[in-house]
């Protein structure tokens, strides 16, 4: 692996850099979520312009405010990728950390593209849903990128504290799963937020993902609690998980229950929807934060052997 | 790779929906025959509602002080109209039955924004007629068509602005339309392939005339509790009534 043969300095300045990335991505995806739950995704129908231009601000009231206001964040997050694609090239000695930095640039000029589709084509559930997807996954590979700039990263040596981890369904492939469960939680109700999915599957999917993460926690805890960041990970999703089935049936009281006859977006139905989706985000990126950890301080028994004797040698 | 190639599939994926011809105009198969103006009868009637009817809710228009300006009245949700137990908003119009006649197009119809409420709130037109949307507000509106038939748009209005014009080419019943600056601004466009149709008004009353004779399927549709028919035979210089009637059960 490469980032064994090379040697990333840490860098204050630019770990401080990637969260502060990462926060305002998360910013974003708040912002993002209040468009869509203010109805305000086509207050302005034109793209790139705004209005039929590309830098005068138009009066920032009603659905504008929201709509418009999503667009200057993604502006502002999308030029710090660029320093950070850049600043990654320049300074960093891993390349597959410089290849990241590239690859998301990539994914927020995709995530740019969509959004400006969703206006095009007038908010069709699929691209609204592929927008909330990348969305997610862009503000977890901030998270990622904080972690793999930070001095703890950088300054321990995993070989050495790596443990034994076998079987079939071993806990870095439980800790991949649980990715994939919010995934498919992230997939389905967006789907049902945006009009193109039932509410079932996202439902069933809950209880599902549930389990998965439960499960895959409580794994870390008990088996892996030794292990500082496995243990951090594994107590943030035990945490974020409760918090995120309460706003989620508190979501679908407000918007789904209360609010299907509402005249308009309610502050209670905002305020549920915006912090659901949020809170996914976060648990989104914990889930990619404990998968990141297993992988690093794990190994299958027999792999681990070797790698040790590599050491010693 | 695999992203850029997601990628050129989604702008595949505009690029066709773009060049999606426009749907042809609606077109009766047999050439067709003129109505008899000496002949033609008149439907009326009134929509009744049964019941207790939702309260209409207030609306907060706070978000936007160009919609409060001066001493506007408070604005209520329209989706449930009800006057003395008249149901105002109801689209009546002739289901089937119709010979194949052709019609004149008719003269524009206006849909103003006034007070950050759409002005009507239902209205009817038929296929080529031509919607003239104006903006009488000090606010910018956006006008966003959510047809399924006809081609949807979207298109912003400044206040004051040039008058918008657009037309549907297929028949479709309660267009949702809605204003994504004020979301609580949502009408309903109605599209037909002959001019019988009417809207009830706020007594409930309806009237649809110049009707050649015969037995016809009469609709009367409403944007939530959908629609009610009923047979109905004129002849010719025949004045008939029809009443329908919602009612608290009819509600979704
Ligand atoms: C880095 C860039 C961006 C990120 C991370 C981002 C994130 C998001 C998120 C999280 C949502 C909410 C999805 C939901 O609630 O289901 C959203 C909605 C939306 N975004 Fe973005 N966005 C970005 C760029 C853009 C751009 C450049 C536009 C350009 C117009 C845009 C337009 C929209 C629209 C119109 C919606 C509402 C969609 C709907 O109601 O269906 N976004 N965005
Ligand atoms: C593991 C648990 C869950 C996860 C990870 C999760 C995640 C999400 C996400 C990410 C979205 C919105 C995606 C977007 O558009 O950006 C969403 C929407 C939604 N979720 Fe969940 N969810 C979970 C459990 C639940 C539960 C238990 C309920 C209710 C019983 C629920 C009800 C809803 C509703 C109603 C929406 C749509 C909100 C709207 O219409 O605005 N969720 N969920």
């Amino acid at each position: 692996m490469s980032s064994s043969t090379q040697t990333a300095q840490y860098n204050p300045a630019y770990h401080r850099f990637t969260l502060i990335l990462a926060i305002c991505t998360f910013l974003l995806i708040i912002a993002g979520a209040l468009v869509t739950s203010n109805d305000a995704g086509l207050a302005v129908p034109d793209w790139p312009t705004s209005f039929g231009s590309l830098y005068r601000i138009p009066p920032m009231v009603g659905g504008i405010k929201y709509e418009h206001g999503h667009r200057m964040i993604a502006e502002f997050v999308g030029l710090l990728t660029i320093i950070l694609a850049v600043w990654t090239q320049r300074k960093d000695a891993r390349s597959w950390m410089r290849k990241l930095g590239w690859f998301m640039l990539l994914l927020v000029i995709i995530q740019g593209t969509l959004g400006g589709l969703t206006v095009k084509m007038r908010l069709p559930w699929y691209i609204s849903t592929a927008h909330a997807m990348v969305a997610q996954t862009f503000f977890s590979l901030t998270i990622l990128m904080t972690v793999f700039a930070s001095r703890r990263w950088i300054e321990t040596t995993r070989t050495l504290t790596r443990q034994p981890d076998s079987g079939s369904l071993n806990f870095r492939n439980l800790a991949l799963l649980t990715v994939l469960a919010v995934y498919m939680q992230l997939f389905f109700g967006a789907g049902f937020r945006h009009g193109g999915l039932h509410f079932l599957p996202h439902l069933i999917g809950a209880c599902i993902a549930t389990l998965i993460l439960v499960w895959a926690s409580f794994t870390g805890l008990l088996r892996f609690g030794a292990i500082k960041p496995i243990r951090g990970a594994s107590i943030a999703i035990l945490g974020l998980l409760v918090i995120q089935l309460l706003l989620g049936v508190a979501a679908y009281m407000t918007r789904v229950v209360w609010g299907k006859d509402a005249v308009q977006p309610r502050p209670s139905m905002v305020a549920t929807t915006v912090a659901h989706v949020a809170v996914g985000a976060l648990l989104l990126a914990h889930c990619f934060m404990l998968a990141v950890q297993a992988y690093r301080n794990l190994a299958p028994a027999a792999g681990l052997a070797a790698d040790q004797k590599a050491v010693v040698a | 790779m695999k992203l850029a190639l997601g990628l050129l599939l989604i702008l595949l994926t505009i690029g066709c929906s773009k060049n999606e011809t426009p749907p042809a105009s609606y077109k009766p198969q047999a050439p067709a025959a003129k109505i008899d103006p000496a002949t033609t009868a008149t439907i009326s009637g009134v929509i009744s509602f049964d019941g207790a009817a939702p309260k209409p809710q207030q609306i907060d228009m706070s978000q936007d002080p160009a919609c409060v300006v001066g001493k506007v009245p408070p604005n209520f949700g329209e989706a449930y109209v009800v006057n003395g137990g008249h149901l105002q908003n109801v689209y009546v119009y002739i289901k089937d039955g119709l010979g194949n006649y052709s019609y004149p197009t008719p003269p524009p119809t206006t849909l103003d924004q006034k007070g950050c409420r759409y002005v009507p709130h239902v209205l009817g037109l038929m296929v080529g007629q031509k919607l003239r949307i104006l903006n009488s507000d000090p606010a910018m509106h956006n006008i966003h068509s959510m047809a399924h038939e006809n081609s949807g748009w979207n298109e912003s209005q400044y206040p004051g602005g040039d008058a918008i014009e657009q037309t549907f080419s297929k028949p479709e019943l309660m267009i949702p339309v809605q204003c994504n600056n004020h979301p609580w601004m949502k009408m309903y466009v109605n599209v037909s392939t002959h001019p019988f149709f009417a809207v009830s008004d706020a007594d409930g009353k309806f009237t649809i005339s110049g009707l050649p004779p015969g037995t016809y399927t009469l609709a009367a549709v409403h944007e939530k509790m959908g629609e009610k028919t009923a047979q109905i035979t004129v002849g010719a210089k025949y004045s008939k009534t029809a009443d329908f009637k919602f009612s608290s059960s009819d509600i979704k």
